[in-house]
């Protein structure tokens, strides 16, 4: 919060272009998608994008930068345990995701009239997600051993994957193997189940989506403790 | 929760290598009293930094115990760990932080409520006179001041053992000497210190005792004084009131006029500097002033390093 114009803005701008074109000018003309107008039908993917980036940025950035500063020292030396040093960046990253979150969602507010179905689920969703992330970004961040590590994941990997997980489609509009590919992809889980929570539409069972970013919690979580307590990419 | 007959330090079989197949450490038994002002000596890559990097939880071990004040550093690791500071070699801390935050968030690691918290940090930073820079970002503090910033953080959460990694490199002679009354009198209040210096003149001024590594193993572990009078033999350095030619014959004592108004002498340990002057006098030869050539812990250390690498010694003959 302490330097919003660099965590809380950009993510609105950015969100209201999106909006701004994918949504008011190319949206007219590709009309309703899943029973809805496009850009209501975009808001929960747009949301989701957003959560994920900023989740995952947040902690990768911090704690490399914490690593190549060399004060996670402070931490090492002090008698906090490994899980709640790992607990305090994934609840900064998290808490940042929800934060844009919250301010996609009133950008969204503006251009859209998303319905908001099931709030609660939603903000399961977002919150799970953003701490999957948070903690995606935390191992990245161990593993990273140059700035330059930092981004190879975010570029190659997260975007795409972003982008090809249904955030401005559905996934039965693709053709085969494409639609069967698509479904290997995690993030497309999340995005319908933001989906559902939000327009009470989705292209997979929200059981699944919630049981598979519960399975990825975990196992993200547990490896990230183990990891710090061998002193994985921070001892010698 | 400190039991006062556990040596404030206690280090067994301790061993390091690196996945490179390096062994910084190969089986280091070492013991530091409660109390004590203990110095850590050892030339580069001797496997000083390794031993306390592990003792601080930053290097992993690969053999061997560590405990302090009883506490076994991994089966009793937060009383361990709450037990122990360490100022580092290093400048780590965040330093797009500024001074006071560093130290109220370091207070924060070892659970100190936030009020004792800010009346430490005041404290220490008054102490180590940094209490005006406390708003101050920590990137542009000089040199000195970093070095007492890490200090101040090491003591926020007032331990009872202190481990300093070359506290004063780097910091002039001024701020060298406040640093040193300060470490005094942190030790005089019965806070053990550990340091590791290559300033050796600061180790023979303030450590009561000393262990010196040399590739991995502990070379020599004396109380200061004792080690000193194993040195057999001091180097002097006299400057002459009037330029000389040549020296008068005289086997008592190695001598070498290394310029015209200076000589250098060897003094055996047990010759006297009497003596010296008595042949220099005799052959109407002024000395103006004099100094160790060395510093006598140097020297000694050197002795030993020379030794440990199969180079002739004069340390324990005497």
């Amino acid at each position: 919060m302490r330097i919003w114009p660099q965590t809380l803005l950009p993510p609105a701008i950015t969100t209201s272009l999106y909006f701004l074109i994918f949504g008011t000018l190319i949206g007219k003309r590709i009309g309703t998608m899943g029973g809805y107008a496009y850009m209501d039908f975009i808001v929960p993917g747009l949301i989701l994008l957003a959560v994920i980036t900023n989740a995952y940025t947040n902690v990768s950035t911090s704690f490399y930068s914490t690593k190549f500063q060399r004060h996670i020292e402070e931490l090492l030396v002090s008698p906090l345990p490994d899980w709640l040093i790992v607990a305090g960046y994934v609840t900064g990253g998290a808490t940042r995701g929800v934060a844009v979150a919250i301010v996609v969602t009133g950008v969204a507010m503006v251009f859209a009239n998303p319905v908001f179905l099931h709030p609660l689920l939603m903000v399961v969703v977002v919150v799970m997600t953003a701490m999957l992330f948070a903690l995606a970004g935390f191992l990245n961040a161990l593993f990273a051993r140059s700035f330059d590590d930092i981004s190879i994941m975010p570029t190659f990997v997260l975007t795409p994957l972003t982008y090809l997980g249904g955030v401005f489609y559905s996934a039965d509009l693709l053709p085969d193997p494409w639609q069967t590919i698509s479904y290997a992809n995690p993030i497309l889980y999340m995005v319908n189940a933001l989906r559902f929570a939000v327009l009470g539409v989705s292209d997979i069972p929200v059981s699944s989506a919630l049981t598979l970013i519960m399975v990825f919690l975990i196992a993200f979580a547990w490896l990230s403790v183990h990891l710090m307590r061998r002193g994985f990419g921070i001892k010698t | 929760m400190i039991d006062p007959r556990a040596p404030a330090l206690e280090l067994k079989n301790l061993r390091k290598t690196y996945a490179d197949g390096t062994e910084a450490l190969r089986g280091i038994d070492l013991e530091v009293e409660q109390g004590d002002f203990f110095a850590l000596l050892g030339p580069n890559g001797a496997g000083k930094s390794t031993a306390i990097g592990i003792v601080a939880s930053l290097v992993n071990k690969s053999a061997g115990s560590v405990r302090i004040f009883g506490h076994d550093l991994y089966g009793d690791r937060d009383a361990a760990r709450t037990l122990l500071g360490v100022v580092p070699q290093e400048v780590n801390f965040n330093q797009f932080e500024t001074v006071s935050d560093i130290l109220l968030n370091q207070a924060g690691y070892y659970g100190l409520p936030r009020r004792l918290a800010r009346t430490r940090a005041e404290h220490y930073l008054r102490k180590l006179e940094l209490w005006d820079k406390r708003e101050t970002n920590s990137r542009s503090l000089s040199g000195g001041m970093k070095r007492r910033l890490m200090i101040a953080r090491a003591l926020v959460h007032e331990p009872p053992l202190l481990i300093l990694d070359e506290p004063t490199a780097g910091v002039d002679i001024e701020i060298r000497r406040s640093m040193w009354v300060f470490l005094q009198e942190m030790n005089a209040a019965g806070r053990t210190i550990i340091l590791t210096t290559h300033y050796l003149e600061e180790a023979e001024s303030l450590c009561r005792n000393i262990a010196i590594i040399d590739r991995g193993v502990i070379a020599e572990r004396d109380d200061m004084a004792a080690l000193l009078t194993r040195l057999h033999t001091e180097h002097f350095v006299l400057n002459l009131a009037a330029p000389l030619e040549r020296l008068p014959a005289d086997d008592t004592f190695a001598m070498q006029l290394t310029d015209s108004t200076t000589v250098e002498v060897e003094v055996r340990r047990e010759q006297t500097l009497n003596e010296v002057f008595a042949v220099l006098d005799e052959a109407g030869i002024a000395v103006s002033s004099l100094r160790n050539k060395s510093n006598r812990l140097e020297q000694l250390f050197m002795n030993l390093v020379d030794k440990g690498r199969g180079a002739g010694s004069d340390v324990g003959r005497g």
